[in-house]
C-alpha cells in the first residue's frame, strides 16, 4: 500500500426504514482503496456489497440514513453539496452496473449520451466531443465506433451495451471506478473479455477500481486487494494472494469451497452452506455467520467479532475461531 | 466398460432426439433457434447441455416436451414419438416428463398457496381423494428438506429464492416423474444456496431414480451434476461425450474456449488474456459452414463450405469439426 489513499470508507451504517423495521444494509465498514489499486468486494446477495457502492457514491435511497465519513481525495462526500456531488460524480467516480440494458437510456443513441457526458464534465466543444465518443468507443473494442455512435442500446448485443456503459465511465478519465457485477448478465466468454478490458483500462489508466461480485473467481486473478462482506460487514480482508493462501473467516471458507470445482469428478458432493443468510431487519446478536458456521461455540453465538488484525499485515478478519493456517484449505 | 456403456445407451434410451429443427418467425425473419440436433439420454443418467445464451439450449428443452413444436425431427420418449402426439396421449406422457425453470420465484403462483401449488398436477392428472393429495404433497415436500407443516399454508413471497426452487422441485417430483428436464434451475442463486439445491437434485435423482437433463451455462455446475455434456452453439451440437473425459480433452474448439473462460478462484492462476474473440453471431443468420468459425482459431475455406458433422473422436466422445483437438484415427 505505498499508493496514497484516495478512498477512506470509515465506519460507514446505513439503514433502510421497511414496513417491517429498521433494516441494517451497511454495518460500521471500514474500507481503504489507493490510487491505482483494485479492490474486490465479494458477497452474496443482500450481504450489503451494492448498498455500501451506493454509498460511496451518495445515490442512497431517499429514505435511508448515512452514518460514518466517505473520504475521497481529502474531503468527505457525506458532507458536500449536491451541487459538488454532480460535478463529482461521473467525473473522478465513475461506475459501471450490472445490467447495461437498464443504465443506458433506451431512447437516445450511444452518441447522444457519451457526447453529453464529455460535454457536460470536460466542456468540450461538440466537434470534439463527437471525435473523443468514437475514439473511446474503439478503446473498449467496438468495432465500426463511427456507426456505433447513431445507434440505440437496443441494437446492441449485451457484451457490447456493457462496453459502451464502460466508455462512458472511462470517458472523463475518473479516478476511481465502481464496477458493480459488471460481467454478471453476461455470459462466461463476454465475461471474460469484458473483465480483461477493464483490467487493462485500469492499469492503463492508473485508476483505482472497486469489483463488486459474489463470485471469488472473478476477484481472484484481478484485484490487488480483497474484503469478504456478510451480513452488512466486511467478515475479511486481506491481499488477493494472502486471502486465498490463508483465509482465516469460515465464511471465505465456505464460500469458495461451495463453488463446483471444475477439475472436481462428476458427482461429487459439493460442501454447501446450511442455512441461509440472516434477515437483516431482526438482527444477530453474536456473529451474524454462527447459525451456519460449523466452528461456532457458544461465544459466538453471545458476542459479535470485530475486524481484527491477524498476525500478518494487513490480513483482517471477524472471527473467534478462525481456520488455523495448516488446516486452511487450497483451492 | 467403456464398450458396454455404449451398448447399453443405444439400447436404453428413455429420450432419443432425432434430427430436431426448431425455428421461430419473428417480423419476418425466421431465427435457427435448434439446427438438426440429434442426441440421446440413457435411463438413469444425466446429460449436462452447455451454451451461451440464445444457443438453443432451453429451447431444445421445450420441443422435448412440445411446449414448442419442432419444424421437423422426432422426439423419441421411451419409444413413443412425442411430436406425432397430441391432446390426451401427450397430457399423458407429459405426467412422465417434468420441468423446472431458471427462476423459482417467478415459476410460482404469487397468489396460491405451497400445498395448492404442489397438489394442482395430482388434481390435473386425476388423483381425486384430497386426503390422499394432502399425503403426497407432504411426502414429497419433506423428501425436499421443507418442514410440511410450516410450508403448506404460506404463499411464495414468503419464501427465500433457495427455497421456492425446493417448492419448484416438489411439484416436479410430485407426480413421480421419469424424466425431468432441469433448465438452469441454480443460475439465479447465490453461491452458497446454489451448492445446497445441487445437491438436492443429485440426492432426488438417486431417491426417484430419475433421469436428467440438465441445461445450463456454466460447465463447473453441470461437470458437477453430469454424467455426459452436450454443448451447443448458436442452434448445433458441438461436442458430445463423457463430462470428465470431455473437460480434459475437448475435441471442438468452442467446448476449449467455454472451458478457458471460466474464472478460476486461485489468484496464482493468472486469467489467460483475449482467449474469447468476439460474440455469438445472430441466429437470424447464422454463418454458414460450421457457425462457430466467424470465432475460430483455425478456421480455413472448408470450414466456410461444409457443415461438419458430428464424428467420433475418441470412445463415447463425438465433435463436430473439421479440425478437432484431438488428432482422429
Amino acid at each position: 500500500m505505498s499508493d496514497p489513499v484516495l478512498l477512506s470508507v470509515e465506519g460507514v451504517a446505513v439503514d433502510l426504514p421497511t414496513p417491517r423495521g429498521n433494516l441494517r444494509a451497511v454495518d460500521q465498514v471500514d474500507l481503504r482503496i489507493g490510487a491505482g489499486r483494485t479492490l474486490g468486494v465479494v458477497g452474496e446477495s443482500g450481504c450489503g456489497k451494492t448498498m455500501l457502492s451506493r454509498a460511496i457514491l451518495q445515490l442512497l435511497p431517499r429514505k435511508a440514513r448515512l452514518s460514518g465519513r466517505v473520504m475521497f481525495d481529502g474531503q468527505d462526500l457525506v458532507r458536500l453539496e449536491p451541487e459538488q456531488l454532480r460535478k463529482l460524480r461521473g467525473r473522478s467516480i465513475a461506475v459501471v452496473f450490472q445490467d447495461p440494458m437498464t443504465s443506458l437510456n433506451p431512447v437516445l443513441t450511444i452518441g447522444t449520451q457519451l457526447i453529453e457526458t464529455l460535454q457536460e464534465h470536460l466542456e468540450l466543444g461538440a466537434l470534439a466531443a463527437k471525435k473523443r465518443s468514437a475514439e473511446l468507443l474503439a478503446a473498449v473494442g467496438i468495432p465500426a465506433p463511427e456507426q456505433r455512435l447513431m445507434q440505440y442500446p437496443h441494437q446492441l448485443s449485451g457484451g457490447m451495451r456493457q462496453r459502451v456503459a464502460i466508455a462512458i465511465a472511462l470517458s472523463c478519465e475518473p479516478k476511481l471506478l465502481i464496477a458493480d457485477e459488471p460481467t454478471t448478465a453476461l455470459d462466461v466468454t463476454v465475461q471474460a473479455q469484458i473483465l480483461d478490458l477493464l483490467a487493462r483500462e485500469q492499469r492503463r489508466r492508473h485508476m483505482a477500481m472497486i469489483l463488486i461480485t459474489h463470485d471469488l473467481g472473478v476477484v481472484a486473478g484481478r484485484t490487488d486487494e480483497v474484503a469478504v462482506m456478510y451480513a452488512g460487514r466486511v467478515v475479511e480482508r486481506a491481499p488477493t494472494p494472502e486471502l486465498f493462501k490463508r483465509m482465516r473467516m469460515p465464511y471465505t471458507e465456505a464460500l469458495l469451497a461451495a463453488i463446483p470445482k471444475i477439475d472436481a469428478a462428476p458427482h461429487t458432493p459439493l460442501p454447501a452452506i446450511s442455512g441461509r443468510p440472516p434477515d437483516p431487519t431482526r438482527p444477530i446478536q453474536g456473529c451474524s455467520f454462527s447459525p451456519r458456521c460449523r466452528y461456532a461455540a457458544s461465544r459466538c453465538f453471545r458476542e459479535k467479532p470485530l475486524l481484527a488484525d491477524a498476525d500478518r499485515l494487513d490480513h483482517q478478519y471477524a472471527c473467534f475461531h478462525p481456520i488455523q493456517v495448516a488446516a486452511g484449505i487450497c483451492a | 466398460m467403456m464398450q458396454e456403456a455404449r451398448q447399453s445407451s443405444s439400447r436404453d434410451s428413455l429420450l432419443r432426439v432425432e434430427n430436431l429443427v426448431v425455428e421461430y418467425a419473428v417480423g419476418g425473419k425466421t431465427i435457427h433457434a435448434v439446427s438438426d440436433v440429434s442426441l440421446q439420454v440413457a435411463r438413469g443418467e444425466t446429460l449436462g447441455l452447455v451454451g451461451e445464451s440464445g444457443c438453443g439450449k432451453s429451447t431444445l428443452g421445450r420441443a422435448v416436451l412440445q411446449l414448442r413444436r419442432p419444424v421437423s425431427g422426432r422426439v423419441l420418449f421411451d419409444g413413443q414419438d412425442l411430436t406425432a402426439m397430441q391432446g390426451d396421449s401427450l397430457r399423458r406422457i407429459r405426467r412422465r416428463v417434468q420441468l423446472i425453470f431458471q427462476d423459482p420465484i417467478a415459476s410460482l403462483n404469487p397468489r396460491r398457496r405451497i400445498g395448492d401449488i404442489i397438489a394442482e398436477p395430482l388434481v390435473i392428472s386425476g388423483v381425486k381423494d384430497p386426503k390422499k393429495r394432502q399425503e403426497l404433497v407432504c411426502e414429497v415436500l419433506s423428501a425436499v428438506g421443507l418442514d410440511p407443516g410450516l410450508v403448506i399454508e404460506r404463499l411464495p413471497h414468503e419464501f427465500s429464492g433457495g427455497q421456492c426452487q425446493r417448492i419448484c422441485i416438489a411439484r416436479a417430483l410430485v407426480l413421480n416423474p421419469e424424466f425431468v428436464i432441469c433448465d438452469e434451475p441454480v443460475s439465479a442463486l447465490d453461491v452458497s444456496i446454489r451448492a445446497q439445491i445441487l445437491n438436492l437434485l443429485e440426492d432426488m435423482k438417486a431417491r426417484f431414480g430419475l433421469t436428467l437433463l440438465f441445461i445450463a451455462h456454466d460447465l463447473a455446475v453441470v461437470k458437477a451434476v453430469s454424467d455426459r455434456v452436450a454443448v451447443m452453439y448458436l442452434g448445433r451440437l458441438c461436442e458430445v461425450g463423457p463430462s470428465e473425459q470431455l473437460f480434459a480433452k475437448p475435441a471442438h474448439h468452442y467446448t476449449a474456449l467455454l472451458i478457458e473462460a471460466i474464472p478460476v478462484p486461485d489468484p496464482d492462476v493468472r486469467p489467460a488474456e483475449t482467449v474469447a474473440v468476439g460474440e455469438p453471431p445472430s441466429p437470424i443468420a447464422p454463418p454458414s459452414g460450421c457457425r462457430f468459425r466467424t470465432r475460430c482459431p483455425r478456421a480455413d475455406q472448408r470450414c466456410i463450405d461444409e457443415v461438419p458433422e458430428l464424428r467420433p473422436v475418441a470412445p463415447d466422445q463425438f465433435a463436430a469439426c473439421h479440425h478437432p483437438l484431438i488428432a482422429t484415427a
